[in-house]
């Protein structure tokens, strides 16, 4: 078997706001094409972590950091411009955001701010960045109403778009489906299994069965530190750390 | 021994006394001046100018005056006071330097107005050799007023959810592109009520006007901004105090005009506060 | 795409600089009052400044003893705090805890529009309204005196007061009240025993602002106070204040003579009362937040 190519390898990542430490020695290597589950208790640095990756922690003046992230061998603190790597590395939150815009403006946010002002591009990238949501067949005669009289599934589908639009190599997910209903839930989990064939993708979740149905690998997080990762189907049946076979059999979290 | 409830209800009524103690004299003192003030306005009024030393004629020259004085106010004020609110909410929070420029701005909003008149005196009239002249009265109020405008604008950008500026950086906008589509147009209700209430303000107020433009009798036009004007406030002081035998009309007329756009300027604001309130989307 | 990182920089450079402006400004207004009213003390005593008993500022030789100015500011704040801060706080009362919804709304609209009225006009009511009634009721030569002027600072004063007063007791945590509740209190006990101390520093700082805002107040008092620069003697007489005669005199003064430093003076008193006003009143609202 052929090992994917390594898409982003974090090594020795410490981080802190103010002083209290968030994570502690973590090293990851994510594999391109794949999906990461992480899982782990609340406060075990998983969202943290993931927000590490395209540096949205930068905003927040306590946080520190120290350590090596690099996305294709290259140091994202050093060799990238925040911006552009942004633009490499999306991010869809936890709660539905669309901004106060009408559905259309709100997929081409990202291409608007790179200057592109050609409606025929613009057209042909929301509709790509929709169906590959698999939200175009029901947004496409609503595209200019606000985004906000969406349902909430519609919502998270379309913020995904929003991400897809900018045409990222990295998308990273943070507890996406933890405002919504099961159906919801499931169209999202369909549109991540079909998205890793294009992008690599970064999965936090609460729920750990979402982590074993989707996640080619899965990591373990717990105050602040790796505790194990491992192929999905290994850590669930057969994990190596007594925490982790806590955690995934509900003894806590 | 009176019950509890007993010295509730007695407490209660003292309170609402006291509260319309509070509000009545607004009542009153509207009620004074329209009736008295009504019978002054009238088209010619409006737009004559004062004749035989005030005593007749209109107040065109103190109503452009002021207008004159508010908008230059204005153009001074807005872009400062609301880049200054963008530095405090988008650029500085809780730095040591944030803490320093919020605690001056609460000084420059409790500095009394007539210490404004002398700064503007010191520095545009005497310093830059601008003579008592609209661009130093504007200039004048507009510092006067930047407090209003700073404060409003950083409560409305403060407002914007967080949400908006995370979500709009992590689609690859800079920061400029952030503030500029994901913020500040959802900012521009709160704005647009600060900058309004500030131009009330400069409209109403004397002091700092007295030594940096305001003309007693002036009964022209200006013609650049460097030229005296009249404006309403002075007019009313000098109407009320300086100039014996005034017909009481025409004191009650340009109070009323006075009135009516500062307090038209202040209504407004609160429409618009309550519309957005009612209509917002997040 | 560097025309762009350009314009960016310059953009923010605006901001940045446009956001310490306040304190340039704060720093200018100070420089410019010392450097006018320094030059006064070039010929004059600063104790004889502030607590000589005359003002005869165009006599010959002129004195600039401010200390009738000092006692008449002093005199006619003191009686508008009497009259504000009892109706001010219990207004702030009525309207964050007893008024119902609709009609907080339209009382609170009222504060805003009493803060609105300008000065001039409130100076300009109180001459045809409360001066005449002065005269007749105290039987009095003038009804320009320094109660007048108090009464008309003290509407000026209220919004102040009832506006920073209210924050501070709508911001008095629910579970406080909620706990007097389950003793078995009314609400006005609540009120009385447990809102009211907690928010009080809140309502200290809310009269400090609003006595900071009678002291700079020039239109009004000047109409009413009948301007008298000599020692008050009393509520019922004429008085001068700090403000008024900056206001009343700076008309007349030459530029660069000692009259027009001496105004200036005034003006660097007045900026250094207000300025302690404002801080303290700031640090007794952050001391109770942390």
């Amino acid at each position: 078997m052929v090992t994917p190519p390594i898409k982003i390898s974090v090594q020795n990542l410490n981080a802190f706001f103010s002083t209290a430490p968030s994570l502690m020695n973590v090293d990851i290597d994510i594999e391109a094409n794949q999906i990461l589950s992480v899982i782990g208790p609340a406060n075990s640095g998983k969202t943290t972590f993931l927000r590490c990756l395209n540096r949205l922690n930068d905003f927040t003046p306590t946080f520190k950091m120290t350590g090596r992230i690099a996305l294709d061998n290259k140091d994202i603190y050093k060799e990238y411009d925040p911006v552009l790597l942004r633009r490499k590395v999306g991010i869809i939150f936890a709660l539905p955001m669309p901004l106060p815009l009408t559905v259309f403006e709100n997929v081409v946010y990202g291409l608007r701010r790179q200057y592109i002002k050609d409606k025929k591009i613009l057209s042909e990238a929301a509709e790509k960045a929709l169906k590959d949501a698999y939200l175009w067949e029901e947004v496409k005669d609503r595209l200019d109403e606000q985004a906000m009289k969406l349902s909430g599934g519609q919502q998270q589908r379309l913020c995904i778009a929003r991400t897809l639009a900018v045409n990222p190599d990295v998308v990273l997910f943070d507890e996406p489906c933890s405002a919504l209903d099961p159906i919801s839930t499931a169209k999202i989990e369909e549109a991540m299994l079909k998205l890793k064939n294009h992008y690599t993708i970064v999965l936090v979740t609460n729920n750990t069965k979402q982590a074993a149905r989707v996640g080619d690998k899965t990591a373990f997080f717990l105050m602040g530190r790796l505790v194990e990762m491992a192929e999905t189907g290994r850590l669930f049946t057969a994990p190596q750390d007594k925490r982790t076979d806590d955690y995934i059999s509900g003894r806590f979290g | 021994m009176i019950s509890p409830r007993l010295t509730q209800k007695i407490a209660f009524s003292l309170l609402l006394l006291a509260t319309l103690m509070v509000i009545l004299p607004v009542a009153v003192v509207l009620f004074i001046i329209v009736k008295n003030g009504l019978p002054g306005i009238s088209w010619e009024f409006l737009t004559q100018m004062p004749k035989s030393g005030m005593r007749a004629g209109g107040i065109l020259p103190a109503i452009i005056g002021t207008f004159y004085l508010v908008l230059g106010a204005v153009v001074f004020a807005l872009p400062l006071g609301v880049l200054a609110a963008i530095y405090l909410s988008e650029y500085s929070k809780d730095s040591w330097m944030s803490r320093l420029v919020r605690l001056a701005i609460i000084n420059l909003a409790g500095v009394p107005s007539v210490v404004f008149g002398l700064f503007g005196l010191a520095l545009f009239v005497g310093f830059f050799k601008f003579g008592a002249s609209i661009l130093a009265g504007s200039l004048t109020l507009g510092i006067m007023i930047l407090p209003v405008i700073i404060t409003s604008s950083r409560e409305a950008l403060d407002s914007v959810p967080k949400s908006f500026r995370e979500v709009s950086l992590s689609l690859g906008s800079t920061k400029l592109q952030t503030i500029k589509y994901a913020v500040l147009p959802h900012a521009l209700p709160g704005i647009l009520t600060g900058t309004i209430l500030g131009i009330g303000r400069a409209a109403g107020e004397t002091a700092p006007i007295l030594f940096t433009v305001a003309a007693f009798y002036l009964p022209r036009l200006p013609h650049s901004a460097f030229d005296q004007v009249m404006a309403l406030p002075y007019h009313l002081y000098v109407l009320s105090t300086q100039v014996p035998n005034v017909d009481q009309k025409i004191r009650y007329g340009t109070a009323l005009v006075l009135l009516t756009i500062v307090l038209l300027m202040n209504l407004i604001a609160i429409m618009i506060r309550s519309y957005f309130r009612g209509k917002k989307k997040w | 795409m560097n025309f762009r990182r350009i314009k960016e920089f310059f953009v923010e450079s605006a901001i940045k600089i446009s956001g310490i402006a306040s304190i340039f400004i704060v720093a200018l207004i100070f420089f410019f009052l010392l450097k006018e009213g320094v030059l006064l003390f070039k010929t004059e005593k600063i104790t004889h400044f502030i607590f000589g008993k005359n003002w005869y500022p165009i006599s010959d030789p002129p004195d600039f003893g401010i200390l009738p100015l000092i006692l008449g500011t002093l005199l006619v704040t003191l009686g508008a705090a009497l009259i504000a801060v009892p109706f001010g706080v219990a207004a702030a009362i009525y309207i964050s805890e007893v008024a119902p919804g609709k009609l907080k709304e339209v009382l609170k609209s009222g504060i805003e529009l009493l803060a609105a009225i300008p000065s001039v006009v409130l100076g300009f009511i109180g001459m045809i309204t409360i001066v005449p009634w002065m005269k007749i009721i105290f039987k009095i030569p003038t009804g320009l005196t320094a109660f007048s002027g108090s009464i008309v600072l003290a509407f000026m004063a209220m919004p102040t007061i009832v506006s920073i007063a209210e924050d501070a007791l709508h911001s008095v945590p629910k579970a406080y009240k909620e706990g007097a509740y389950a003793l078995g209190a009314t609400k006005w006990q609540t009120i009385y025993r447990v809102v009211l101390p907690a928010a009080s520093s809140g309502v200290v700082a809310a009269v400090m602002l609003g006595i900071g805002r009678v002291v700079g107040e020039t239109m009004a008092v000047m109409m009413l106070t009948g301007n008298s620069p000599s020692m008050p003697r009393g509520m019922l007489y004429p008085v001068r204040t700090l403000t008024a005669t900056i206001a009343a005199e700076m008309g007349e003064a030459v530029q660069g003579g000692d009259h027009y430093y001496a105004l200036f003076a005034i003006g660097i008193i007045l900026f250094l009362i207000t300025f302690a006003i404002n801080i303290t009143a700031d640090l007794v609202i952050h001391r109770k937040r942390q």
